[in-house]
């Protein structure tokens, strides 16, 4: 791939990143190219797993929908060969389990777990990865109120109004 | 007293458009292209230094001349920028935006009769600002054939006994046209040859899409003769904070500062210190000029689609198509229809003088959606006015 052609995936990808929902026509006007090379482009970007999806960003308390979130610090032993991967693995495959991130720090693993009542989600933690053999310690931390998320905003800003015409 | 008004004021061409401005202002639910600044709030960071600056109480006048530190950091920026060096003390000084540096810089060297040569379609201020010293402005068109560029031939032909300054404007407001290097230089053996002087106005120079913006005084011979004019409006979102500067030829901009401090005294300080934070943050500039990149595509490409002949914009974030195959006389006349009919405002390119007309001036400092629905609008509206 050239430099020119480099660049023209980069730029398709980061203005995929802000709006999914665009046409194929609408990002080719953007980035100055057919329609058609464009649509060959995202094809490859998801064929090859770079895309791994799109999504909606949704404000849950918004729609009434009722979770809890929680983030969980895991304290692991590292396996021999495997290291954290097969723990850290084990742990991913639970749909209760929104993401899982090796951290630098006290603690190893960062995992985020969603469920309907706190209930569950503590149960989920105490029944099915405080057990998991590896996991030394936990700390679990609900998640009281989300401010911004994926570098969206959750409560719109308050913007001044801009004058319809200025010279 | 039947005058209360003075004479100079009164000679001032009232904006018989006003009328419809005012009626744009009002429309509810209408999409405004007619906007001429980023809607952009100012980067947080930039916010944030001006409220932190709050809590340690600098709410005092500054120099004159304007923050040393300010200063300082604006000399190494045009530096690093543009590769030409500004002393931060005696060759730059802090206004109250860009339009204060026109006015100061117009006030400090044009005597009553000396003629200022104006390239149109240009920014609205720059004939008044003249007229208001007893300076004449002299027009010199610029054409879309021409890519809207001040062409060297054109401007030669313009230049009299009397010529004391050109006023330059590109990135340009409102045709979005930009200079290449060639472009400049050839305007710059002109200056040199007839010993003038330039007014450079490059509050858009930051933002051009198609290479980087030449500094017109970074040119060869060019930093004594040009007063170069820049803000934080445009390229920092910064348009209400009104800062700007001015950076030349120790005389002038001493003469500038005379006029500033009895007139303004200084920037304030709260503006000044948010610029300070504004010049550490280049990566917020570059991040919004790849956004409005992809929205002047959308908004270039759209127009064609609709049918409206547009030259493709360099710079700024204006699109300015002709209306030429369509049914109306005048941009006016094309303006009000369409936001009567379709409550989408684009501001007539007579405003902007008379080789504006003809043309409308799109801004695509606007949300991609509302970009896609005036289009959309826009559209319709042609389908309903086109000359078959």
């Amino acid at each position: 791939m050239n430099e020119k052609e480099k660049q023209k995936k980069d730029e398709i990808l980061r203005i995929l990143e802000e709006n999914a929902r665009l046409s194929d026509n609408e990002i080719a006007k953007m980035v100055d190219m057919d329609e058609g090379g464009v649509k060959a482009i995202i094809l490859e970007l998801e064929n090859s797993g770079i895309i791994r999806k799109y999504k909606a960003l949704i404000n849950h308390d918004k729609a009434g929908i009722e979770t809890v979130q929680a983030v969980i610090d895991v304290k692991v032993s590292p396996e021999r060969n495997t290291g954290y991967d097969s723990i850290a693995e084990r742990i991913s495959r639970f749909p209760e389990v929104k993401s899982v991130r090796l951290i630098s720090g006290e603690y190893d693993l960062s995992v985020l777990i969603q469920g309907k009542t706190m209930h569950e989600v503590a149960y989920f933690v105490a029944e099915k990865i405080a057990p998991l053999e590896g996991v030394r310690n936990t700390v679990t931390h609900f998640l009281l109120k989300t401010y911004k998320e994926n570098g969206e905003m959750y409560e719109e800003e308050e913007k001044g109004e801009r004058l319809a015409v200025t010279l | 007293m039947s005058d209360r008004v003075a004479d100079r004021v009164k000679g001032l061409k009232g904006s018989g458009i006003r009328e419809f401005f005012d009626i744009a202002q009002q429309t509810e639910g209408a999409i405004s292209l007619g906007v001429g600044e980023p809607d952009f709030v100012t980067p947080w960071s930039i916010r944030e230094a001006c409220i932190f600056s709050l809590e340690k109480g600098y709410t005092s006048y500054t120099s004159n001349w304007g923050l040393l530190e300010l200063r300082e950091m604006i000399s190494d920026r045009v530096y690093t920028d543009d590769s030409v060096y500004y002393d931060p003390e005696g060759e730059i000084l802090i206004t109250t935006g860009v339009s204060e540096a026109f006015d100061l810089a117009v006030r400090a060297i044009a005597n009553p009769g000396d003629e200022m040569i104006i390239h149109e379609p240009s920014y609205v201020s720059y004939k008044p600002c003249t007229l208001f010293t007893g300076g004449m402005p002299v027009c010199v068109d610029t054409v879309v054939e021409d890519e809207f560029k001040l062409r060297a031939e054109k401007l030669e032909q313009k230049i009299t006994d009397k010529t004391k300054a050109i006023i330059l404007s590109y990135p340009n407001n409102p045709t979005g046209a930009a200079l290449s290097i060639k472009d400049v230089e050839e305007i710059a053996d002109v200056v040199t040859e007839h010993d003038l002087l330039v007014i450079s106005d490059e509050v858009y120079g930051k933002l051009t899409y198609d290479g980087k913006h030449t500094c017109f005084s970074s040119l060869n011979g060019m930093k004594d003769r040009t007063i170069l004019l820049n803000g934080f409006s445009k390229a920092y979102a910064m348009t209400g904070w009104r800062l700007g500067y001015a950076a030349g030829n120790k005389d002038i901009i001493e003469a500038m500062m005379k006029i500033h401090q009895y007139i303004m005294l200084c920037a304030p300080i709260t503006a000044q210190m948010a610029a300070i934070e504004a010049l550490r943050c280049g990566d917020e500039v570059e991040r919004m000029v790849s956004e409005y990149n992809r929205r002047r595509r959308l908004m270039v490409e759209g127009l064609r689609e609709i049918g409206l002949s547009c030259f493709e914009p360099k710079g700024a974030f204006y699109t300015f198509p002709s209306i030429e195959n369509t049914g109306f006389k005048t941009s006016e006349e094309f303006a009000k229809r369409l936001l009567l009919e379709e409550k989408v405002v684009v501001i007539p390119g007579s405003v902007f003088g008379a080789p504006g007309e003809g043309f409308v001036r799109c801004s695509y400092a606007v949300s991609q959606y509302e970009i896609k629905e005036a289009l959309k609008r826009m559209g319709r509206f042609l389908e309903r006015h086109r000359v078959v």
